[in-house]
């Protein structure tokens, strides 16, 4: 049917490589991710400040974080910050655009776990003398962050897909790029990548169970 | 004060970048919704054990980046020599990917109609086949029609990863433009706003539909 040979071999000598491209990825997702939910929190808290400015900013950031490509805003971290001077190495222009992600479609999750707790605690926080901040980081930050820690988990999944896209501006350090690099050396494009994969594959499983266990225990009441 | 070498002919060479990305989209959205409807009943139908396998294979498209699988599909195609052309591949991978959501959609749909509704169709001597038709079909609509949105915003912004296989979509234009005019800022703007442009309208109709149609009865 076809007179392809594939090597496997050639993937599996690769695998030490292509493994520890993997933990620079998952490092980028996790760093990304970590990245992401502070800035998530900030822009909460300006959406929630009432102010029209910090307001205005924080759905500015949402909106354009929701509605282009991923890769578009890495392309923005990469080229575009040239422009200003900045000149970011693959690596960081990578973190910063998938932070960049990450934080508005947190934000936007934050948002609609905010819907679901009542507004009479918020008040009545208050009223017991607590300042807005206080209110906010004991009373509703802790609930927002449990409703929304699924949605987060879903979030740090894709994190981990993004980063594969960090091999279009030129990372070579990461999963994807290990990968394309061994294949620009040997072109055997279908067992590395499929090697790779494979690698994600797991990865993403890895993350999901570690999420449900966690949340299995944290969330228990 | 600010003078650009973008010319007109420029911002045609993008908005036929944007017609090659609009293009794909639809292909695959159309073509992968009609996949995930058939998987979605299907996983519906054979329950979780047996539709088991499908379920692995509709997993995998999720929890594998797409640049991955769009290079593996390259790959694929030019071991089975069928001799695909780049916006075949793309558009084959894409839809498989969509398909992948769309099941996911689907089967909620399905699961959010009360089982009361459909074996009251059912005892009323409805068939299987009118019981979807005329129960099921209206009433999973209403509650997957704003995921399905979201879902073909996903795509056609996935879709910039075809740039990849060589195929000349928004990105890829802008990148082509960028490396010829040296003001990447500028051009990588414009193709934001192109972008913007495409899909906010889609998202905003997505909301508003969410809060017209979302259960108040």
């Amino acid at each position: 049917m076809f007179s392809y040979t594939f090597h496997w071999n050639q993937a599996f000598k690769a695998l030490p490589q292509m493994l520890d491209g993997a933990l620079v990825t998952l490092q980028i997702a996790i760093l990304s991710m970590v990245i992401g939910m502070a800035c998530a929190i900030a822009l909460t808290l300006f959406r929630l400040s009432g102010n029209r400015v910090l307001g205005g900013f924080a759905t500015a950031w949402v909106e354009v974080a929701r509605n282009t490509p991923a890769l578009f805003q890495i392309y923005m971290a990469h080229f575009g910050l040239g422009n200003f001077g900045i000149h970011l190495s693959p690596y960081t222009a990578l973190l910063v655009g998938i932070a960049f992600n990450n934080a508005g479609y947190l934000a936007e999750n934050f948002r609609g776990a905010l819907k679901a707790i009542p507004e009479t605690q918020t008040r009545s926080a208050r009223s017991l003398g607590m300042t807005p901040m206080q209110a906010f980081r004991y009373i509703v930050m802790p609930q927002m962050l449990r409703i929304a820690f699924l949605p987060a988990t879903n979030q740090m999944v894709w994190a981990i897909l993004m980063t594969s896209l960090g091999v279009t501006v030129g990372m070579n350090t990461d999963l994807a790029g290990v990968t394309q690099e061994l294949n620009a050396r040997s072109f055997r494009t279908f067992e590395f990548f499929a090697l790779a994969a494979v690698i994600y594959y797991v990865i993403a499983k890895i993350v999901t169970m570690a999420a449900r266990l966690f949340a299995a225990r944290m969330f228990r009441y | 004060m600010f003078n650009t070498a973008l010319t007109w002919s420029d911002l045609v060479f993008l908005a036929q970048g944007a017609g090659m990305t609009l293009t794909v989209t639809a292909v695959s959205v159309a073509a992968g919704t009609v996949l995930g409807i058939i998987f979605g009943v299907l996983r519906f139908q054979l329950g979780p054990y047996w539709s088991a396998p499908l379920t692995f294979i509709l997993d995998l498209f999720r929890s594998v980046p797409l640049l991955i699988q769009l290079v593996l599909g390259n790959a694929a195609q030019s071991i089975f020599k069928l001799g695909w052309a780049p916006f075949t591949t793309s558009c084959v991978v894409l839809s498989l990917y969509t398909a992948a959501y769309c099941t996911e959609i689907v089967r909620g749909g399905i699961g959010a109609v009360p089982v009361t509704t459909r074996r009251a169709a059912r005892s009323l001597g409805m068939t299987w086949w009118q019981d979807m038709r005329y129960i099921v079909f209206p009433l999973a609509t209403r509650v997957s029609l704003p995921s399905w949105i979201g879902l073909t915003l996903g795509v056609m912004k996935d879709s910039a990863l075809v740039l990849w296989l060589g195929l000349i979509e928004l990105l890829r234009a802008s990148q082509i433009l960028v490396t010829r005019l040296q003001e990447p800022l500028f051009i990588l703007l414009i193709c934001g706003a192109f972008y913007f442009i495409i899909s906010f309208p889609v998202a905003r109709l997505g909301g508003y539909l969410e809060k017209r149609w979302s259960p108040n009865d």
